[in-house]
């Protein structure tokens, strides 16, 4: 198992790109700012799968955003946020 | 002569089902048949997981939310560690990860898959139908207060709303929270009381009878 990139806390932004295979992050999470809220396992990615490359297990973090920054307007209270399961190549260290 | 030529994979696949006619299903029913040939599996081993997929049913998160609030330590294992602690009530979820979801006095967790439609199928059972409709995967991560209301569940703003949406290798279940007056319950009458939507998160309170 690869040491995980980001621990739990951590401000993340999660990739805003398009790859022309199945990958599993919806169009409304990419560029979008949140806190690892756990580390997870190591995972089959689709992306890789798809096209037979070695190695294809990624580590898979939840990630906390909340959903006042996710929507304009969201109607709902600041407390309300949106949990979500993030390959880790989908990530990066954020300010 | 190889072991393909006594049977046929189409009999061995849910025979009671109609005859397939869409693209999309007959794409699906070739790549079976390629699977099956290059062995890969077996039409046996299938039919297995569909015996066991048709045997899950949401009585089985009833027991492991009894079992929860009942033995508090199982319920922190649960938590931890979903996927391991539902093998101590003979449970099994592999390969994925399975994650239990605590509603508490100030938090409601509600469960979707926007990308699909994944539910702890093998665990669960089926999901409802509305589960996979494009209408609550789009609406319940942008207006979750709405939908929820929609299914009876008025949310105030001191209790804050978390979505969980589905999107990787975890699957999830919501572990909805004891109601009062049930101290005294036995752990077979508290599984009893817990419905599939309260697993979902698209009902709140659980009402003994």
């Amino acid at each position: 198992m690869n040491e995980p990139l980001f621990s739990v806390g951590q401000r993340v932004r999660i990739a805003d790109r398009t790859p022309p295979v199945h990958h599993r992050v919806p169009s409304y999470a990419k560029g979008q700012i949140g806190i690892v809220e756990r580390v997870c396992g190591m995972h089959a990615e689709p992306e890789k799968c798809i096209r037979g490359d070695g190695k294809p297990f990624q580590r898979i973090y939840r990630v906390r955003i909340p959903q006042s920054t996710l929507w304009e307007p969201y109607k709902g209270t600041d407390g309300d946020k949106l949990e979500i399961e993030i390959f880790e190549h989908w990530l990066e260290a954020a300010e | 002569m190889t072991d393909h030529d006594d049977h046929d994979h189409s009999r061995t696949f849910q025979p009671d089902h109609p005859e397939p006619t869409s693209d999309a299903a007959l794409v699906g029913l070739a790549l079976r048949e390629l699977l099956i040939e290059g062995g890969h599996y077996t039409a046996d081993e299938e039919q297995a997981v569909i015996a066991s997929m048709q045997g899950a049913s949401p009585e089985n998160g009833g027991k492991i939310v009894a079992r929860a609030w009942t033995d508090p330590e199982y319920k922190q294992r649960l938590l931890h560690n979903g996927a391991d602690s539902i093998k101590e009530l003979g449970f099994e979820l592999e390969p994925y990860e399975f994650t239990v979801m605590e509603n508490t006095e100030h938090v409601h967790n509600v469960i979707v898959c926007t990308l699909c439609s994944c539910y702890p199928r093998a665990l669960l059972g089926m999901s409802p139908a509305w589960y996979k409709s494009g209408s609550y995967r789009s609406r319940v991560v942008r207006e979750p207060r709405s939908v929820l209301a929609e299914f009876g569940v008025e949310l105030s703003d001191d209790i804050d709303v978390r979505v969980h949406d589905s999107t990787a290798e975890l699957r999830y279940m919501v572990l909805p929270q004891r109601p009062d007056g049930t101290d005294d319950w036995s752990e077979e009458d508290l599984a009893a009381l817990i419905t599939r939507d309260s697993l979902i998160g698209t009902q709140r309170d659980l009402i003994p009878r």
